[in-house]
């Protein structure tokens, strides 16, 4: 078997996924400069509302593939609901409050989700039925399962629609030129408001999908699943430049296949001092590399141009 | 003569405790282009942004066409025909003249008219039709101006009101800005003018509005201040 080529395919699977999240983060940021630190806890609604739909209808012989998406259609209007309503209450009175005001209401919302879905799903580790044959094919010397192309295509589907909604319709060039410099666009004639609710929905949608996706995966969920991940998303999403919708693409996906390079490599290269466990140490050293050496990231403007 | 197309009242603006515009009256009646000239800090811009929904008045009333407009959101202004060309042009820099321009149209849905309009914008500036592909950030001072007026003509507004366009620009771009005023104006389309250049500003104009302090100190027809002492001493420089 080829380790490196193999960690390729696992590293771009995961990074698909960090890349969806991370998008969630560079679009409210693009938009009203806030980090959103709540949005990995909406992937995390997301994953666990997928798995009360996959475990009802699971045994009861229907196409494992239509068992999942029943649960992203069911985790979608969920997780935008949520999203929705996080955006009115916690950031939008605090709109014109110091910076650090809506950063600390969104800690409070991440907080209060966790123990939210505590209450509903329990504190334990929750298993994913299998609905799903984990299928491999070959490819070269790598192994790709049927559930890794299964989210490499719907990520890469997902990423494509989202840039042709950004870049090619009316409500996209709203968006952008919303973030650019929101006073103007209102005199546009652009409901401001309407658009940063928008950002929210959309950003929103896309952590359900990836928290059904991250479910499948991994085959476990609880209520603490959306922190490390919403962090690695992040992190996504500062290395690609945040704000900037190819930056937190290409910053999701890399930090995914350096993350899965790293635990294919690391014990071999260290004598065994430092094992795969590292990997997530990996990622932040990262992410603090990039804030040393390239503050705007890899795709970001230089702040100044920022209007 | 009929009722102005808009007719403002004791209009005041605040930030925090400091009072920037302290109760102005003014009419711009249809088809007349008005200038409001003044003084650095004089509170032109705030009476603008105050006009174009983007400032919340401390007291007064506005009305536009006779419908109240103070307080009202700049979306919903520009709907009921009031476009502002802001302070400093406000191009959006990311995107491109054309999108720009498309922008300027946002509220309208009337495709043909809307793609009539483009093509008469590109007629008056060409230079944005030559570069229509390119960001806007990367234009000179000049075509971010022409961008930003060609922008609000987009939306086709029964009033224009514009900040300043002359600043910051060479002689030859300030008397193209200037004449693209006139001709618009001389068109039809209702204009509020601001401008430091006071001479320039009179030259185009009708009537006058002199703002001093917050208040409005003086107005008559743009012939008669040119030729007032104290316009000409405070703001023409003699
Ligand atoms: N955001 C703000 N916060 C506090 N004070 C402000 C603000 N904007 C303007 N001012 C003050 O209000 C007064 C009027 O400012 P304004 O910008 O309306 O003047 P102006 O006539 O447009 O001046 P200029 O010719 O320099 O553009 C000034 O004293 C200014 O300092
Ligand atoms: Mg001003």
């Amino acid at each position: 078997m080829d380790i490196f080529l193999q960690q390729l395919v696992n590293g771009l699977v995961q990074g698909s996924i960090y890349a969806l999240v991370a998008l969630g983060y560079t679009m409210v940021y693009g938009i009203i400069e806030l980090v959103n630190f709540a949005h990995g806890e909406v992937v995390m609604v997301g994953a666990l509302v997928s798995l009360s739909v996959i475990q009802r209808l699971a045994d009861r012989g229907l196409s494992g593939w239509g068992v999942i998406a029943a649960g992203i259609l069911v985790s979608i209007p969920a997780c935008m609901a949520l999203g929705f309503a996080i955006e009115r209450v916690a950031y939008r009175p605090l709109r014109r409050a110091p910076r650090l005001a809506p950063l600390i209401s969104a800690i409070g919302v991440s907080i209060a989700l966790q123990q939210l879905a505590a209450l509903i799903w329990g504190r334990n580790f929750l298993h994913y039925p299998e609905v799903v044959a984990r299928t491999p094919f070959h490819l070269g010397g790598a192994v790709i399962t049927e559930v890794q192309l299964v989210i490499l295509a719907t990520a890469a589907l997902l990423m494509a629609g989202l840039w042709f909604l950004v870049q090619r319709t009316r409500l996209g060039r709203a968006m952008r030129a919303t973030a650019q410099n929101p006073a103007v666009a209102g005199l546009m004639g652009v409901d401001v408001d309407r658009i940063i609710a928008t950002t929210f929905l959309i950003g929103s949608a896309l952590a359900a999908v990836a928290g059904t996706l991250v479910g499948t995966y991994y085959n476990v969920g609880n209520h603490t699943m959306g922190f490390l991940l919403g962090m690695k998303a992040f992190t996504a999403a500062v290395l690609g430049g945040i704000g900037n919708l190819q930056g937190a693409m290409l910053g999701g996906l890399l930090l995914g296949v350096i993350e899965n390079l790293g635990a294919g490599y690391l014990g071999n290269l260290t004598g065994g001092v430092i094992g795969s466990n590292y990997s997530d140490v990996l990622s932040f050293l990262m992410l603090v590399a990039v804030l040393v050496l390239r503050p705007s990231g890899l795709l970001g403007e230089r702040s100044a141009e920022k209007v | 003569m009929s009722a102005p197309l808009l007719q403002v009242r004791g209009l005041a603006v605040r930030y925090g405790g400091i009072e920037a515009v302290k109760g102005v009256d003014l009419d711009v009646y249809q088809g007349e282009l008005v200038t409001l000239i003044g003084a650095n800090g004089a509170g032109k811009t705030s009476t603008l942004k105050a006009l174009a929904g983007l400032l919340r008045p401390a007291a007064g009333e506005v009305l536009l066409d006779g419908r109240p407009a103070g307080g009202v959101a700049p979306h919903q202004l520009i709907r009921q025909g009031l476009a502002l060309v802001p302070e400093g042009r406000g191009v959006f820099p990311r995107l491109t003249v054309a999108e720009n321009l498309d922008m300027g149209a946002y509220a309208r849905s009337d495709t043909a008219a809307i793609a009539a309009d483009l093509e008469r914008v590109f007629g008056m500036f060409e230079r944005l039709h030559e570069r229509r592909g390119q960001k806007a950030g990367t234009l000179s001072g000049g075509e971010q101006q022409m961008l930003a007026i060609g922008r609000a003509l987009m939306g086709r507004p029964r009033l224009l009101l514009l900040d300043e366009p002359s600043m910051g620009l060479a002689p030859l771009m300030v008397q193209k800005i200037m004449a693209v005023i006139r001709q618009v104006a001389s068109e039809g389309m209702t204009v509020l003018l601001v401008e430091q250049n006071a001479r320039l500003a009179l030259q185009a104009a009708q009537r006058a509005y002199v703002m001093e302090g917050g208040r409005i100190s003086f107005s008559d027809t743009a012939q008669a201040c040119l030729g007032d002492p104290r316009v000409r001493a405070a703001y023409l420089g003699e």
